[in-house]
């Protein structure tokens, strides 16, 4: 690494972070709308958003500052197994082509904001809806924490992260204003603001990456030379595990942990509120359908970043941090004034996402929490009032979170998370599609997800940890190796499945079902869809 | 458009069929690990593992959008059977 601040690199970061910052303020004059004191307007940015809006602000959301690192950061420490990043994103497409438009069509119809408000509209159930609320807020928290740990990597890099002597407070003083910067615009533009940054941000890691795949194998000899070094170094043996440290394709028995991640993970994407947050925001259920053939350019983008893991590797790069891996990388190879434009597009990639899933985390308090339990007579002011304070809160814990406890914390409540919100899919997506399932028999089965997922995921060592060391564990009746989270979910699906039918034979009430089926199928223009949409507290008024 | 028969349509049809295998089908690419977990033939030095994923990202794209023409054209066809011009 080298000594002391990069002046050049510093300098330009800070350009593109001064720009952002201009435009997320003026965001809120961005297509203003008359009524800009609703939930609607602050958390969906009015519901507004055409096909491009919809898709950098989606890929702004999705491929995170922390995916960025992470992924190259796990193909350089083990190599193929990171890869499967890229099979999870090909499966996410044609997954959500079958559901999110429906979702899009009855939250429009019934002014939904949330995925628990459409649960709770669907079963009845406010408990369950409770449940997924909660489940959304748990998973959402660490992931901002780890958009926090992706601009730290940047900023180390850069020479400002201060040593290991530096007071804490100059050392963490950069990342504070980044945040409260952060903090300043999303409470006064809402989802306006990442939308529009989200532009820079798409624009500057599509250049990056760019440069990156076409330069650094240049000067490295070719794809030829960096894999034949990856191999050689993957072969090594790690004195840790006393196994080779990697491989350059899965090994048999890599298999079914490789294809359960992907499949998991998958299915996991969209139960996550900020992805939700994005996906309501748009215009029409067109516009969701387009996207799924247009988003997986960012698939594409993630495949060649994962492989730079592979170069960082080869170009010699030697660090204790993973996560340091490619901002390493980018500082070693580039000249100083890219690798600060660099910088720049992980450190605003890091923003982008931590605006909507605080705005996603707050608008589940606000509607499922705040409103249903605790003020139900609730104006559209006071819910966003509510909202923009909650945001801040959000905020501030994933900060203090951060700050005052190890980083590996914020990376097992990530890996944590991922595996509670997959257990939100049977009531989210089942009821999209029939009203089949017991209320309560999907309460018990997301119980018994839960539960189980935690318990497994603490029972995993690794050399270097004693609990959460990983995802996967061996599947109990199968003997592979396997995600976790999915284990969690056939349970939850099995009790589920079986516990609707005892509930069904003993009479058990099932709730009131607010939707009708021809709601999943609207789309704008149709009678009831405009009308009906604002004020945001359309639908929640039993 | 009006004279159209009136035929109550099946819930399953031909088109239907190949929308639902155009968006299974990366499904079985890609959770059949085996199939591709090899390094030959290597593309411009990239191993197979790694560029097989990668092009499947364009072929899945491609299919996700037939999937999607097709259903555009399925939907037109039953707003039209139902003799409502909503287009």
């Amino acid at each position: 690494m080298k000594d002391g601040v990069n002046g050049v690199a510093l300098a330009v970061f800070i350009f593109f972070f001064l720009a952002v910052t201009v435009m997320g303020f003026l965001a809120a004059r961005w297509r203003k709308a008359e009524n800009e004191h609703s939930l609607d307007e602050w958390g969906l940015g009015g519901r507004s958003f055409g096909t491009w809006i919809t898709w950098f602000l989606l890929g702004g959301d999705l491929y995170t500052a922390y995916t960025f690192v992470a992924v190259p950061a796990a193909i350089y420490a083990a190599g193929a197994a990171g890869f499967f990043a890229v099979p999870y994103t090909i499966l996410v497409y044609p997954l959500i082509f079958t559901f999110l438009p429906r979702l899009w069509s009855v939250s429009h119809k019934h002014g939904y904001v949330t995925t628990s408000d459409f649960v709770r509209g669907r079963f009845g159930s406010k408990g369950l809806s409770l449940a997924v609320a909660l489940t959304g807020i748990l998973a959402t928290m660490p992931y901002i924490a780890l958009q926090l740990v992706g601009i730290q990597a940047v900023l180390d890099v850069m020479g400002i992260g201060g040593g290991e002597n530096t007071n804490w407070f100059i050392k963490d003083l950069p990342l504070l204003i980044a945040f409260g910067v952060l903090a300043a615009y999303t409470y006064s533009s809402g989802l306006r603001a990442p939308a529009l940054i989200a532009f820079v941000k798409d624009t500057l890691i599509y250049i990056v990456i760019a440069v990156a795949i076409i330069y650094i194998p240049i000067k490295l000899g070719g794809f030829d030379d960096i894999f034949a070094k990856a191999g050689d170094a993957f072969s090594q043996t790690n004195p840790a595990t006393g196994a080779p440290r990697g491989a350059l394709t899965p090994p048999e028995t890599g298999q079914w942990t490789y294809a359960t991640l992907a499949l998991g993970s998958a299915l996991a994407l969209f139960m996550y509120p900020h992805s939700i947050t994005a996906t309501l925001s748009s215009k029409s259920r067109e516009v969701i359908r387009r996207n799924t053939t247009i988003l997986p350019l960012y698939s594409l983008m993630l495949g060649l970043l994962a492989l730079l893991g592979f170069m960082a590797i080869a170009a010699g790069i030697k660090v204790q941090n993973g996560q340091l891996a490619i901002p390493q990388l980018f500082e070693t190879m580039f000249p100083d004034w890219f690798a600060g434009v660099a910088f720049a597009a992980i450190g605003i990639g890091a923003l982008v996402p931590a605006a909507i899933m605080s705005i996603a985390a707050a608008n589940l308090f606000t509607r499922n929490i705040y409103k249903d339990f605790i003020k139900p007579d609730a104006t559209p002011e006071q819910e966003t009032k509510v909202s923009k304070l909650v945001s801040l809160l959000v905020k501030v814990g994933a900060l203090a979170f951060v700050l005052t406890m190890d980083k590996t914390v914020a990376i097992n409540f990530q890996l944590l998370g991922g595996i509670w919100i997959l257990q939100t899919f049977p009531a989210l997506v089942g009821g999209l599609f029939t009203r089949w399932f017991h209320r309560w028999a999907l309460l018990a089965g997301w119980a018994v997800g839960m539960i189980y997922g935690t318990v497994a995921a603490y029972g995993v060592a690794s050399p270097t940890q004693k609990h959460f060391g990983g995802s996967s564990k061996e599947i109990p009746g199968i003997g592979e190796i396997g995600y976790i989270g999915l284990t969690a979910f056939v349970m939850n699906i099995v009790v589920t499945v079986v516990l609707t039918f005892v509930l069904k034979a003993v009479k058990a009430p099932e709730g009131i079902d607010e939707t009708k089926p021809e709601d999943y199928t609207a789309d704008a223009g149709d009678p009831g869809v405009q009308v009906e949409l604002p004020p945001a507290t359309a639908g929640t008024s039993h | 458009m009006s004279q159209a028969p009136e035929v109550s349509r099946a819930v399953v049809t031909p088109m239907r069929v190949v929308i639902g295998l155009c968006l299974v089908a990366p499904f079985v690419a890609m959770l059949w690990v085996g199939s591709y977990a090899k390094t030959d033939p290597a593309f411009i030095g990239i191993p197979f593992f790694y560029w097989y994923q990668m092009a499947w990202v364009l072929i899945s794209t491609a299919l996700t959008m037939i999937a999607y023409k097709l259903w555009q054209r399925d939907q037109r066809a039953r707003s039209a059977a139902k003799g409502g011009a909503s287009e």
